[in-house]
């Protein structure tokens, strides 16, 4: 069965650790796009890319760019220009060559260990092949995740398209039954999360709405999936949103290991 | 049917009712006291009461800046970019033109003749959406039946980007 992250809190820190270094424990990881709906034949898009707890401030952790990705609109591999990291955030440019809709973000696999060695508590991560010689065989307590991460965001330069919002039937993903470059305050927009391509149920979605460092109330929305992970975002206002889904449990094609799937997107919501 | 309609768009005659129908726009795009002034972009479209967008009429913006860099600001006109825009070609003959001055302006578009061409008979909305940089969004709705069995007008105002409004079919 699957439980939600927050049964599990001791393990996520470890698979945020892990996935993204820079983090200290589990903080959000953001990226921020500068504009989501774009016109005009040359639209280009700066991305602000950190770890922190307050959406969308750089106060704490720069994200790497290594590992992020560029998908055009036809499903060609982008470009990440101009990228550059600092003390609090990275920032990058993506040129929108192409009409439609653009993905930036990445997806990483891996199998992360815990385990005791000589009374010392030990971490490890790595491919799965790598296991079985990386982990030492005197080593007590084995616990082993299967832990995989999505990151993604969008823009779109003229209309948008579905090419880049194609599913991999591989870790935690979102079927954007409507388009996440076609929101407006005024229309509840409908999603479905998906675990390896099928319906990830009972799930929770944490949705928070930016700029919290100025009011009182973080403004977050917890939705449950429902049977067939089909969730609904009603938006409060306009704004920059994070979502935010993770999955524990369920099954792992590696022997002895437990699943771990995260999903981290920004959205925004226009004014009608 | 097509050749009534290439003749009465041509000579200019009087044909049948339908055929030389007519949907005039009044528009006053307000003189405002700012810093820093743009004359703002304007779309005009017809829609169904349901919002969907059917036609676009116009849309003014920065139609001469080199390499089409006017385009970059269409998407402000947020309402026209999500329901007509973005789906359009643009510069579109009879459709895209510069900006306009403050003042108050008037267009007429003809049955049968670009952009409006054909329009099914029903209730609509002429909308009129206006963006400026530096400054805000404001879209205004004003209702007609179509095609005319009489002379109707019917009026709108604006508060921050757009004037006094009003929309006049004619059989």
């Amino acid at each position: 069965m699957i439980s939600v992250r927050h049964g599990a809190l001791a393990v996520l820190s470890a698979v945020a650790v892990l996935a993204i270094p820079a983090a200290a424990s589990a903080h959000r990881q953001w990226l921020l796009p500068s504009s989501t709906v774009l016109s005009g034949n040359d639209p280009w898009i700066t991305v602000d890319a950190a770890v922190s707890n307050e959406l969308f401030y750089f106060d704490h952790n720069p994200m790497r760019l290594d590992s992020l990705t560029v998908t055009a609109p036809d499903g060609a591999k982008g470009e990440i220009k101009n990228g550059s990291t600092g003390k609090y955030r990275s920032t990058f440019d993506v040129q929108l060559d192409k009409p439609g809709t653009y993905k930036i973000g990445s997806a990483s696999d891996g199998l992360m260990a815990s385990y005791k060695l000589n009374g010392e508590q030990k971490r490890w991560r790595g491919a799965a092949a790598e296991a079985a010689t990386a982990i030492p065989k005197e080593a007590t307590e084995v616990k082993l995740t299967e832990s995989s991460r999505r990151l993604e965001i969008f823009a779109t330069r003229g209309a948008p398209t579905k090419e880049v919002l194609k599913l991999t039937g591989k870790g935690l993903e979102v079927d954007f039954v409507t388009h996440p470059n076609d929101l407006v305050v005024s229309e509840p927009a409908q999603f479905k999360l998906l675990l390896d391509g099928k319906p990830a149920a009972g799930v929770e979605v944490e949705v928070v709405p930016g700029g919290n460092r100025y009011r009182a109330a973080t403004g977050e929305m917890k939705l449950t999936t429902d049977a067939q992970g089909a969730f609904t975002a009603k938006w409060p206002g306009a704004g920059m949103y994070w979502l935010e889904a993770t999955v524990r449990g369920g099954k792992s094609t590696i022997a002895n290991a437990e699943r771990s799937a995260s999903y981290v997107t920004t959205l925004e919501v226009l004014p009608d | 049917m097509r050749l009534p309609v290439y003749t009465a768009a041509l000579t200019g005659l009087m044909a049948t009712p339908a055929l030389a129908a007519d949907l005039t726009l009044s528009l006053e795009i307000p003189q405002l006291s700012v810093a820093e002034y743009h004359r703002p972009y304007v779309s005009v479209w017809v829609e169904t009461p349901d919002k969907v967008a059917v036609k676009t009429l116009a849309v003014w913006y920065d139609v001469k800046l080199k390499n089409q860099e006017g385009q970059k600001w269409l998407k402000d006109m947020r309402q026209w970019w999500r329901r007509a825009g973005r789906d359009l070609t643009l510069p579109a003959d009879g459709v895209s033109a510069a900006t306009r001055a403050p003042g108050k302006h008037q267009v007429v578009f003809r049955a049968g003749a670009s952009p409006l061409g054909t329009l099914p008979a029903g209730q609509y909305n002429l909308v009129v959406e206006a963006a400026r940089e530096v400054g805000g969004v404001e879209v205004l709705r004003t209702p007609f039946q179509w095609p005319p069995k009489a002379r109707a007008s019917a009026s709108a105002k604006g508060e921050t980007e757009l004037g006094a409004l009003s929309v006049t079919v004619k059989p």
